[in-house]
């Protein structure tokens, strides 16, 4: 018989790898959960890679409080589920008492990284598990898949640690942390391939539907209670669905009539346009937008 | 079925790498079109007459400002036969580091040599380190052919130059081929300008290259497998009164095997104990197997009640490793710290961590030929041969036998950094076992 594991399995079996390599030598890592897709898999992952124990660590959320109701509610059913403890820590506590303040442009999601990094320090967190993808960003295919922070949360791209077979170092100084990125080689496509593998659900807005939105930097964004519309933008009805989930005032839709799954990885596979290109307002503001909230601490 | 090729690619300073990259990038369309407009535009600012394909892969400020590639950087793309991940390591700071990095976990490495040049001091240094973490397909794409009026006899020249240097290397497989990345010719197409040029094109090669398998590893005809290895990550042992109604009393040990194959039903071996048991059940969350292979991520459950904890191994009965407190090593110096004699370690060795001495040093390996000259030290991006001394034994294959159980990491236990890549070469007390090194 042929011993030949498929792309999905290899990716599969390295994510799980990783998981437990991490659980096996740190004592208290934490995963970041929004309800996102890359989340979504990533919780998934955990739940397979420590079966039939329960995932042995809580999950946080950084609530920018520009939020999709039905994403909050899938985060709430999924933690519930499994029964994790969810941590959540919210930007609009920082504004309200002055720690942040909001921006003139209203986005939220560059303001995430000083309550993220609070929640690690009083949570005690020593390694925390992201769904960065190097497949995402420039900056991003330089990532390790344990990535050292300094005491300020720092990522110094110039001085990272050769990572070498699959052997992971998660050492660290007291004080320090280390990010954890199990889905570092899968891409957009990997990603909905194995939702569609595994029959996991995602929240409803991933997938083609009716919704009231509003042109504004070439994006369509959807009117909600945060995001209103300026003048000289009109809302209109319009099919389309969510590539990637966050900030909603930051965060557009696209057009699509893809309504399931198979129609998702099909439309993904034909696709010419980049999901943070074609969805992220804030990664479009310089060059190095992401290279630079990255050094902050920024997941 | 879908397969992943991981490559890695190295070259020496302005031999066009980045260029290659993007154009493998962008021919195989895997350049979407924001990221060729970010491109476009850029070139058009820096008053380039192209559209300068490098760009697509210098993703950090500084590599951008100073037209230099820093780090290595991960690629994906697919073609309608096959997936890359691709490794692209720079060849200007800290190259030999990078290119270990990208070479210990790649099925082929690509290195590039300008047509002009033929082959450099650092093409023979990318080829060495090649050959010494073993990566199992060596392609040498011969760039800038147009820079040489797309001449066969020079490509000749180049390819004998490359096959001398293989040949003293000991490389067994190895494919020189003629391209020319910036104008994209035998890049992802067959050449329109080298008549004199009957072969495969660059993709097409890596699209037929055999998919690595890394429970036949290293071996020339595929078909032998290598004996299992399986290194503990966890004890699985659910509490609870829900699992323990469906389940039982659960005890399984998690890991991802080595290498070779597990059956159930299988006598193995537990180490360093040397405790003998049965396998009688391979668990993963979608399902029991009746066997599983490398590198997939199980759970075994066992026979008889062994206190299991991570860093131990599960083996082959019949082709265990050497339990061993003492190592030979081939070890790349990746610290700006010296390395000398009496340096006390931590040893990272598949999910084991122990201490360790560098008991001697025993030489410095020249890059051309591999050959070792007396040294008293290792300086950053040396590669040379040590003798480690364990405070706890280590289930060691060599390198050459099993790139898994053969590798390891010399860590600062004070900082956590990695100070070292390091291949086993075989045990170094005197008078003990070798066999099965």
């Amino acid at each position: 018989m042929s011993r030949q594991l498929d792309q999905l399995a290899m990716l599969e079996s390295e994510a799980i790898h990783i998981f437990r390599e991490v659980v096996g030598e740190l004592e208290r890592p934490v995963l970041l959960f929004s309800g996102g897709k890359d989340s979504v898999v990533m919780l998934h992952l955990a739940a397979k890679a420590f079966w039939p124990c329960p995932v042995p660590f809580p999950v946080l959320h950084v609530d920018t409080g520009h939020n999709f109701p039905e994403v909050i509610d899938y985060r709430d059913r999924t933690v519930a589920r499994l029964g994790l403890r969810l941590v959540v820590t919210k930007v609009q506590d920082y504004i309200k008492d002055g720690r942040l303040a909001e921006r003139a442009d209203g986005t939220r999601n560059p303001l995430q990284t000083l309550p993220l990094l609070d929640a690690i320090a009083a949570g005690r967190f020593d390694a925390v598990f992201g769904g960065g993808r190097r497949d995402e960003e420039k900056a991003r295919a330089k990532e390790r898949v344990v990535s050292l922070r300094d005491e300020f949360g720092q990522w110094d791209p110039r001085n990272q640690r050769p990572e070498l077979w699959n052997l992971y170092n998660p050492r660290h100084r007291v004080g320090e942390h280390v990010r954890i990125f199990p889905l570092s080689n899968w891409t957009e496509l990997d990603v909905w391939r194995w939702i569609e593998a595994e029959n996991i659900e995602l929240p409803s807005l991933y997938y083609a539907h009716d919704r009231d939105v509003f042109r504004r930097d070439g994006m369509w964004l959807a009117v909600g209670e945060a995001n209103q519309p300026r003048a000289g933008e009109r809302v209109e009805r319009r099919r389309v669905r969510y590539r990637t989930v966050g900030d909603m005032s930051c965060t557009g839709a696209v057009e699509s009539d893809a309504d399931t799954v198979a129609r998702v990885v099909e439309e993904v596979a034909l696709t010419r346009i980049t999901e943070r290109g074609a969805t992220r307002a804030d990664d479009r503001l310089t060059e190095a937008a992401m290279e630079d909230r990255k050094k902050e601490g920024y997941f | 079925m879908a397969t992943l090729l991981r490559m890695a690619t190295a070259g020496s300073v302005d031999d066009g790498k980045s260029t290659l990259v993007g154009r493998l990038l962008h021919d195989s369309k895997a350049v979407l079109a924001d990221q060729l407009e970010a491109v476009e535009r850029v070139s058009r600012d820096k008053g380039l007459g192209h559209v300068d394909l490098a760009l697509l892969t210098d993703g950090l400020r500084a590599e951008r400002e100073q037209g230099i590639t820093i780090d290595v950087a991960y690629r994906y793309f697919a073609t309608a036969k096959r997936s890359f991940i691709l490794a692209d390591c720079p060849g200007h700071v800290q190259y030999t580091r990078n290119t270990v990095t990208g070479s210990s976990t790649a099925d082929v490495l690509v290195v590039l040599v300008d047509a002009r040049h033929g082959v450099v001091e650092q093409t023979r240094r990318h080829l060495a380190v090649g050959h010494l973490l073993r990566v199992p397909h060596v392609v040498v794409a011969v760039n800038k052919i147009d820079l040489v009026d797309w001449s066969e006899q020079r490509f000749t020249e180049v390819a004998a130059q490359v096959h001398r240097v293989t040949t003293n290397l000991g490389i067994e497989s190895v494919q020189v081929l003629p391209v020319s990345a910036l104008i994209g010719d035998n890049v992802v197409s067959r050449s329109r300008q080298m008549d004199w040029y009957t072969g495969p094109s660059l993709l097409e090669f890596l699209e037929t290259l055999p998919a690595d398998d890394p429970s036949t590893r290293h071996t020339e005809t595929g078909e032998v497998d290598r004996p299992l290895r399986f290194p503990v990550q966890l004890a699985l042992r659910p509490q609870g009164a829900a699992v323990a109604e469906e389940l039982g009393e659960y005890r399984g040990y998690a890991g991802q095997i080595s290498s070779g194959v597990i059956r159930r039903g299988e006598r193995v071996v537990v180490l360093p104990s040397g405790k003998h048991t049965t396998v009688v059940g391979i668990d993963t969350a979608s399902g029991e197997l009746t066997e599983a292979f490398a590198p997939q991520s199980v759970a075994l459950r066992l026979a008889d009640e062994i206190d299991i904890t991570r860093g131990e191994l599960i083996a082959s009965a019949q082709d265990a490793p050497v339990v061993t407190k003492d190592l030979r090593l081939t070890v790349v110096w990746l610290h700006e710290r010296a390395l000398t004699p009496g340096a006390k370690v931590l040893v990272k060795h598949t999910t084991r961590t122990v201490q360790g001495i560098v008991t001697s040093i025993d030489g410095r390996l020249g890059l051309d030929s591999l050959d070792a000259r007396p040294a008293e030290r290792l300086e950053l991006n040396d590669i040379g041969r040590l003798r480690l001394r364990l405070s706890n034994p280590v289930m060691a294959d060599s390198y050459e036998q099993n790139r898994g159980t053969g590798s390891l990491l010399l860590v600062d236990s004070q900082s956590g950094a990695n100070l070292a890549a390091g291949m086993i070469d075989g045990t170094g007390a005197v008078g003990l076992d070798e066999e099965g090194l």
